[in-house]
């Protein structure tokens, strides 16, 4: 509405930038900050890149980060409303275009939505968006009313004065967007919110989500626009041979059928169509480079790495060790003092409710990309290097998806691409939805890794660990990155790297290996932690068992140890809600665990029904900085425990000679209602920065679980999921 | 070719093949995007429409199964439903992908079950799988639904029977591996 003040457009430097990236590999010397300039045009208003007014009276909240169900948009928002003192009632969220430069997370440098980092990249950003913007108000009315600006009150949206004169934001609009942006306005002081760390922020979008017109990529309707569904090969790493379309062709309602990268695609008028003609496919598979193993032997090869028997000339990277590290092989048969468990966690798919899909149309040089895009750069540039065009050629308009949990970033784009291939064939602007079924999503690989851990721990005279020896084997998530992190890949290792018991060791020999695997790996909600929360939780209280100890004073006494106060805090205040008893019948376990800059205690109660671990209540507490929207926070923990528990219960991919076993929810099983714990969310009182809350509560449900049922059995976890250890 | 369908109370014509799933003819011919694809083997329950007021998997179900049957999809609750109401009110939804059939599924166990327990909650929704794991809000705005006094439960009026119908509808449901709610209350074998 407000009139654009400067319109963003490219510099010779982004251009020249952008061809380097055309060329194909990302040029040595284009730098990360050099990507993020990456953007296609936008019209920034008088109040920046984050707020509208509107006529109506509304704010008009822009949001740079995708909603996938973590809540970020109410929470952003919020923060907006905050400093700006407007209506929360007259606030709405709309999704930003695809510009680094403005859009850019400050904590990750693209456009990405990942590492729990909406909120707390946005923070500092957005509170001084609102509050610069209620000062330009404030100005505005100031010389209307010809008052000192100081004598201005803002609430709900309204200006007032000791006079009596008041003025609503719809009647300045025209005035405040003259007035020049102030460099540094005056933050809150916390103390002061009234909106934030209320139960006041509620979701933006859930009449939308309720009644059926929340649109996902899945609702997209363009004119002219045909459905493709790709026939993809049943190994990762194989190729076409060769293929037989004319039954394809015959099948009423398909356009065309025509090889790319990936496999064969179809391409019909209408979804249903597209799947017969894919049905109808002959495609034969050159398999001469593709992974043949099995899950049962890439585990075998893991955990014999683990354990010190896989192949001598395997590279070890080392992730934090201390002390005199020869002293930590020590083996475990040396004393009733020493401990040694070995952990195995398989493959998991995301299964995001919504399957992968994209909306594409290329135009020429121009391509325009409609779909639920979680890395609106990576997303840009990787569809303008198929097309032969300038990433900031790419626009990106950004819908709700159906869930992501880390799926919908990857380093190449995999399905985005998909689509744009598809477009770019089909050409002459002619939109193209990719579907895939929920079949083709499951196999396409992009796993949480396999991952096996070998711990040895020794005890001191306290029982408390002396020696702690830790080595963990997976496939490197970031090793695919266009831009590899330095030293070890993070990904793999964080959650024990940092963990206040390797803190309070006096002796730590930690080492991760990276082995080759030709299945395709990603982040899952809480990456890392997926697993080494559990290795670290659950050796934990064996290591309480073995010295006899409370798993709970044991804990307590680490974290004295480490100075990890807020493990502490959190721990105390799960325990202490959870109360002195279980319920009867149930069995307790507790399991800490920090990730994305925050710490997450569960006291999970657990029984075993026919066998198989039955979750009842839940007591959580997070120390998350200030929370910003508690019943977010609240929604994200049972959303988080739920999913953890799932995989923890039932998920698992295996591969049988290469090829993925599972298809559909029939054979990759996931928690239902009837499974679902009850989840009691406490917040840890913090004046801190916001941190994570999408993934933190995603890991600690696992180990929990595993602790109750150590307690009631005297049986240890050694192997993920649980359905099958129990 | 032509087929004729009864949409939340209108009569519609479709150009479809009679072995076309309902849930494509309500998406790409209909414009009803509200039901959504999730699995296409009734496995999780994000296509759940009514069809004579009783829960069903548009996934798996052909047109040529529909003739004289009254369909009712999300867009047919009309948005204001009680169910939608303790929906906003719990914030329920979390990506939403899966909500529509959640609530289908939901107002079809409160149009038969007034006050459902735990148990009955727990058996006509365990066909509807959602990922974000909304499951403790979707049985908490179930239950505020149903104890709100102002509750009239609007489903879809129990049609004519036509045993048929209802026989090929049973039929499409059973050929799909997994269990739908009506499979689980025990009235579908």
């Amino acid at each position: 509405m407000n009139a654009p003040v400067k319109p963003e457009g490219f510099s010779r430097r982004e251009l020249m930038v952008g061809a380097a990236v055309v060329g194909g590999a990302l040029v040595v010397g284009c730098s990360p900050a050099d990507l993020m300039s990456a953007g296609s045009k936008v019209e920034v208003g008088a109040f920046g890149p984050f707020i509208r007014f509107e006529p109506d009276g509304f704010v008009t909240v822009i949001s740079k980060h995708i909603e996938f169900g973590q809540g970020s948009h109410a929470g952003l928002a919020a923060i907006v409303a905050e400093e700006l003192d407007a209506d929360w009632t007259k606030v709405r969220v709309e999704q930003s275009p695809a510009n680094a430069k403005l859009y850019g997370n400050g904590a990750l440098g693209a456009q990405l939505t990942g590492g729990s980092s909406a909120i707390s990249n946005s923070w500092e950003q957005l509170r001084k968006a609102g509050a610069g913007a209620r000062a330009m108000f404030v100005e505005a009315a100031a010389n209307r009313w010809n008052v000192p600006a100081g004598e201005i009150a803002v609430k709900d949206g309204v200006l007032t004065h000791a006079s009596g004169k008041s003025a609503a934001f719809a009647d300045l609009m025209a005035d405040a967007g003259k007035v020049t942006p102030p460099q540094n306005p005056p933050l809150k002081d916390p103390k002061t919110f009234t909106l934030i760390g209320t139960d006041r922020v509620r979701r933006k979008d859930a009449q939308g989500k309720s009644d059926g017109t929340a649109r996902y990529t899945q609702d997209v309707h363009l004119p002219e626009m045909l459905t493709a569904m790709v026939a993809h090969a049943p190994k990762f790493g194989a190729k076409v041979e060769s293929f037989d379309a004319d039954a394809a062709r015959k099948v009423a309602g398909v356009v065309d059928v025509f090889e790319i990268p990936t496999g064969v695609a179809v391409v019909a008028r209408s979804t249903w169509a597209a799947r017969l003609g894919r049905e109808a496919l002959a495609v034969r598979w050159d398999e001469a480079k593709a992974e043949k193993r099995g899950s049962v032997e890439i585990a075998a090869a893991f955990r014999d790495l683990a354990t010190g028997k896989g192949p001598a000339d395997q590279k070890w990277e080392s992730f934090g060790s201390k002390g005199d590290v020869a002293q930590a092989a020590g083996r475990p048969d040396d004393g009733k003092n020493a401990f040694e468990a070995v952990y195995e966690f398989p493959y998991l798919a995301h299964a995001t409710m919504e399957p992968m899909n994209c909306v594409a149309i290329v135009d020429g040089n121009h391509v325009r990309l409609v779909h639920g895009s979680q890395g609106q750069t990576l997303d840009q540039l990787n569809a303008a290097k198929i097309v032969g065009t300038l990433p900031g050629s790419v626009e990106v308009e950004t819908l709700f998806a159906g869930g992501s949990f880390g799926r919908r970033a990857t380093f190449t784009s995999d399905y985005v691409a998909e689509c744009v291939h598809v477009a770019k064939k089909v050409g002459g602007g002619k939109p193209v939805k990719l579907v895939w079924t929920r079949e083709d999503d499951m196999r396409a690989g992009h796993y949480r890794p396999l991952v096996a851990h070998a711990v040895r721990v020794s005890l001191d005279k306290d029982g408390l660990p002396a020696t702690w020896r830790h080595r963990i084997v997976s496939q490197s998530i970031m090793k695919d990155s266009p831009m590899p992190a330095k030293g070890v890949d993070q990904t793999a290792v964080e959650g024990a790297m940092d963990s206040p018991y390797l803190k309070a060791t006096p002796i730590v020999d930690a080492q991760v290996a990276f082995p080759e695997v030709g299945v395709p790996v990603l982040w899952w909600r809480s990456v890392g932690a997926t697993h080494t929360a559990f290795a670290m939780e659950h050796t934990i209280d064996q290591l309480a068992r073995k010295a006899g100890k409370d798993p709970v004073e044991y804990r307590r006494a680490l974290y004295a140890k480490a100075g990890a106060n807020r493990h502490l805090a959190a721990l105390d205040l799960a325990v202490e809600k959870a109360g002195p008893t279980a319920a009867a019948g149930w069995t307790r376990g507790v399991a800490v665990h920090e990730s994305f800059g925050s710490v997450v205690a569960q006291v999970a109660e657990v029984k075993l029904v026919d066998g198989a671990p039955r979750v009842g209540r839940v007591v959580t507490a997070i120390d998350c900085g200030t929370a910003v929207s508690p019943d977010q926070i609240a929604a994200q923990m049972e959303g988080g425990t739920c999913y953890g528990l799932s995989a923890a219960l039932y998920g698992e991919i295996t591969l049988t000679d290469g090829a993925v076993d599972q298809s559909n929810f029939d054979t990759y099983r996931v928690l239902r209602i009837g499974e679902a714990p009850m989840v009691e969310t406490h917040i840890v009182p913090s004046t801190a920065p916001p941190s994570g809350v999408g993934e933190p509560g995603t890991p600690v449900i696992a180990p929990a679980v595993a602790n109750a049922l150590l307690a009631l059995s005297g049986q240890a976890t050694a192997r993920l999921p649980l359905v099958r250890s129990v | 070719m032509a087929a004729s369908l009864d949409v939340n109370g209108k009569t519609v014509s479709v150009q479809a093949e009679p072995d076309t799933p309902l849930l494509w003819v309500l998406r790409d011919e209909l414009g009803l995007t509200g039901t959504k694809f999730g699995c296409g083997l009734a496995q999780c329950g994000a296509c759940t429409v009514h069809v004579n007021g009783d829960p069903v998997r548009s996934c798996v179900t052909p047109i040529a199964a529909l003739s004289g049957a009254k369909i009712t999809t999300i867009e047919g609750l009309g948005g204001a439903h009680p169910l939608q109401q303790a929906w906003v009110r719990l914030d329920v939804p979390q990506c939403g992908y899966c909500q529509s059939g959640q609530i289908m599924s939901a107002a079809a166990l409160l149009a038969a079950t007034k006050s459902p327990s735990d148990e009955d909650i727990d058996a006509a929704m365990g066909g509807n799988i959602c990922r974000c794991g909304a499951y403790q809000r979707i049985r908490a705005a179930i239950r505020e639904a149903a104890t709100s006094a102002a509750a009239p439960v609007v489903a879809a009026p129990p049609a004519a029977k036509e045993a048929e119908v209802e026989a090929a509808v049973d039929e499409a449901i059973s050929a799909a591996s997994g269990a739908t709610s009506r499979v689980q209350r025990g009235e579908v074998r």
